[in-house]
């Protein structure tokens, strides 16, 4: 369980010479199963993510993970105590092979049939990308693959993947929600969505919406997504950007 | 031959990845004297008469075969300079790992300097490995300076692979090859450098014939107060390809120079250099650090596969 508690945090505002507040006092608990976070593109989602990483550290403000402190701990012993973070925008290391990430992921070693495993889950030929360096010569598309499986390798009860369905294709949809189910049924505890995507949110048990730093709504799925439909919340939140080319948004529901 | 000591054990392991006496043909140098030597039906070994040094006679034809001239040293305050020189018959396929280990745990200054000639007879292939390796408790300098001159003739292909891990305290690299009608040459060099070591590569290539190429690629790190300086220059008066690559993590205190040169003097001339040196990208430390390594565990990560 996740409990955020008065969260802020402020940047420098290099055209004003002021602070700028990106969070703003936020308070969030999210218990175990699914969760998604929608919003429009600037309200806060990925920073959030990058706080409960220990990315970035809140100007004020307490994380608690499991009932246990954790804001003053640092991006390795967070993800040692079981916080998982799959990027928005995967790094690309010259060198390092995709048998050397997902076994760095995984904390021990493996076979190569374990980590070709994790290859098929996220619908990637094993034999063909198993030695494949993660370097500029794998597309978005694959990197971001690449990437999840990193995480199902990770295997922890805290996992939040940003927008991951950014750069895959129709096709892989399915098997991307079919990855989170089999992550939760073997590691159980939360997992977290930051997505636009109508699919995703439709799997959620929970929703949080987030704009201009705040929490704007937070609820059951059956409360939330009908409000979304109407467009209650502040728009524009859903299909607002180009990555959710091919797949039906729910501003085309509303227009149907 | 005489039976190998634990520490030209180690040497041999660090600069051949051999364990044991190769098989095939060998000449193993030791303290400045044969330690061993082993000549096949095609690759005779020679000792030079005129200087220091052996001649390396590989016969036309020959095809998957390895020779492997390894020189240790572990005698503190040893200083040589040794000619090996290479003829290498046409349509040869072969392997030749050379290397020099030093182990010095004495205080006075070890030294190991040698030249090493090629000439690579038509339509031969050629893979040359060098590694070097320096160990020892002892304040005694670690210093090599390997020559390298090759001489590519038509339609013939050397790769070269050089590395320089640890423990070489000073050490000019200078490499020359010339490369006629349709030969090529690919160079892959990696070095790391650490504490107060220095580092100069030199790589010249003249691409003298049609169809000629060279494609020369360095990585490196260069960690607390060393300093590396990598020149290149491509010389192409023919029609020809060449490429060269720098590509450096600089860490610490340390000072990594680039000096590439391109010298086109045929229209039909295709040159490329590509030169970087840049610190360890902070994203890639933090994405490993989600996945659970420290800080310094991820940076062992990084270089280990930059330099792999």
């Amino acid at each position: 369980m996740l409990e955020l508690k008065n969260i802020s945090y402020l940047v420098d505002d290099e055209g004003l010479g002021d602070k700028k507040e990106i969070i703003k006092n936020v308070n969030l608990t999210i218990e175990d199963g699914f969760v998604a976070i929608t919003g429009p593109n600037g309200g806060g989602k990925s920073t959030l993510a990058k706080l409960v990483a220990g990315i970035i550290t809140p100007t004020s403000g307490q994380i608690l993970f499991n009932g246990e402190d954790i804001t003053g701990l640092s991006i390795t012993e967070r993800s040692k105590k079981g916080i998982t973070f799959a990027f928005q925008q995967p790094v690309r290391f010259k060198g390092l092979t995709v048998k050397d990430l997902i076994t760095i992921a995984s904390g021990e070693k493996i076979t190569i049939n374990e980590a070709c495993g994790y290859l098929s889950e996220v619908g990637l030929c094993a034999k063909e990308y198993i030695d494949r360096e993660v370097n500029a010569s794998l597309s978005g598309g694959e990197l971001k693959r690449i990437e999840i499986a990193m995480a199902i390798a990770r295997k922890t009860p805290l996992t939040i993947f940003d927008e991951p369905e950014a750069g895959i294709d129709l096709w892989s949809f399915q098997n991307l929600i079919h990855v989170f189910e089999n992550i939760h049924e073997k590691a159980g505890g939360s997992i977290i969505i930051i997505s636009h995507q109508e699919r995703i949110l439709n799997i959620a048990d929970r929703i949080v919406v987030i704009a201009d730093g705040e929490i704007k709504e937070y609820g059951k799925r059956e409360e939330i997504l009908p409000k979304l439909l109407k467009g209650a919340a502040p728009a524009p939140i859903l299909g607002d950007d180009d990555t959710t080319l091919g797949c039906p948004t729910l501003l085309d529901k509303i227009k149907q | 031959m005489a039976e190998l000591t634990a520490i030209q054990k180690t040497l041999l392991e660090n600069i051949a990845d051999l364990h044991e006496i190769p098989a095939g043909a060998y000449n193993i140098r030791s303290n400045g004297g044969m330690l061993g030597r082993n000549t096949t039906a095609n690759i005779d070994i020679v000792t030079k008469t005129d200087k220091p040094g052996i001649d390396i006679i590989i016969k036309p034809g020959t095809k998957n075969q390895s020779v492997h001239i390894p020189v240790l040293i572990t005698q503190t305050g040893l200083k040589e300079m040794v000619y090996n020189e290479f003829f290498i018959g046409e349509d040869c396929d072969v392997v030749i790992v050379a290397g020099c280990g030093i182990h010095n745990a004495g205080d006075e200054e070890s030294e190991h300097s040698g030249i090493h000639t090629f000439h690579v007879g038509k339509n031969s292939k050629v893979k040359y490995v060098e590694k070097h390796y320096g160990s020892g408790e002892g304040t005694g300098e670690r210093v090599m300076n390997p020559s390298t001159e090759i001489y590519l003739e038509e339609g013939s292909h050397l790769e070269m692979e050089t590395i320089q891990i640890e423990g070489i305290n000073s050490t000019e690299r200078k490499t020359y090859a010339r490369v006629e009608d349709g030969a090529s040459i690919v160079i892959k060099e990696k070095i790391m450098t650490h504490d107060n070591q220095v580092a100069v590569t030199d790589f010249k290539a003249e691409l003298v014939g049609a169809d000629s190429s060279a494609d020369i690629c360095s990585r490196s790190v260069a960690k607390n107060h060393s300093k590396q300086t990598f020149k290149s220059n491509i010389i192409g008066s023919n029609a020809c390809k060449g490429h060269s690559e720098c590509d450096a993590i600089i860490m610490d205190e340390a000072i990594v120079e680039a000096i590439p040169e391109l010298t086109a003097a045929n229209i039909d001339a295709s040159l490329i250099h590509e030169a970087a040196i840049g610190k360890i990208a902070g994203e890639q430390l933090i994405k490993l650090m989600t996945l659970g390594l420290t800080e310094s565990e991820a940076e062992e990560q990084i270089i280990n596969g930059f330099l792999k």
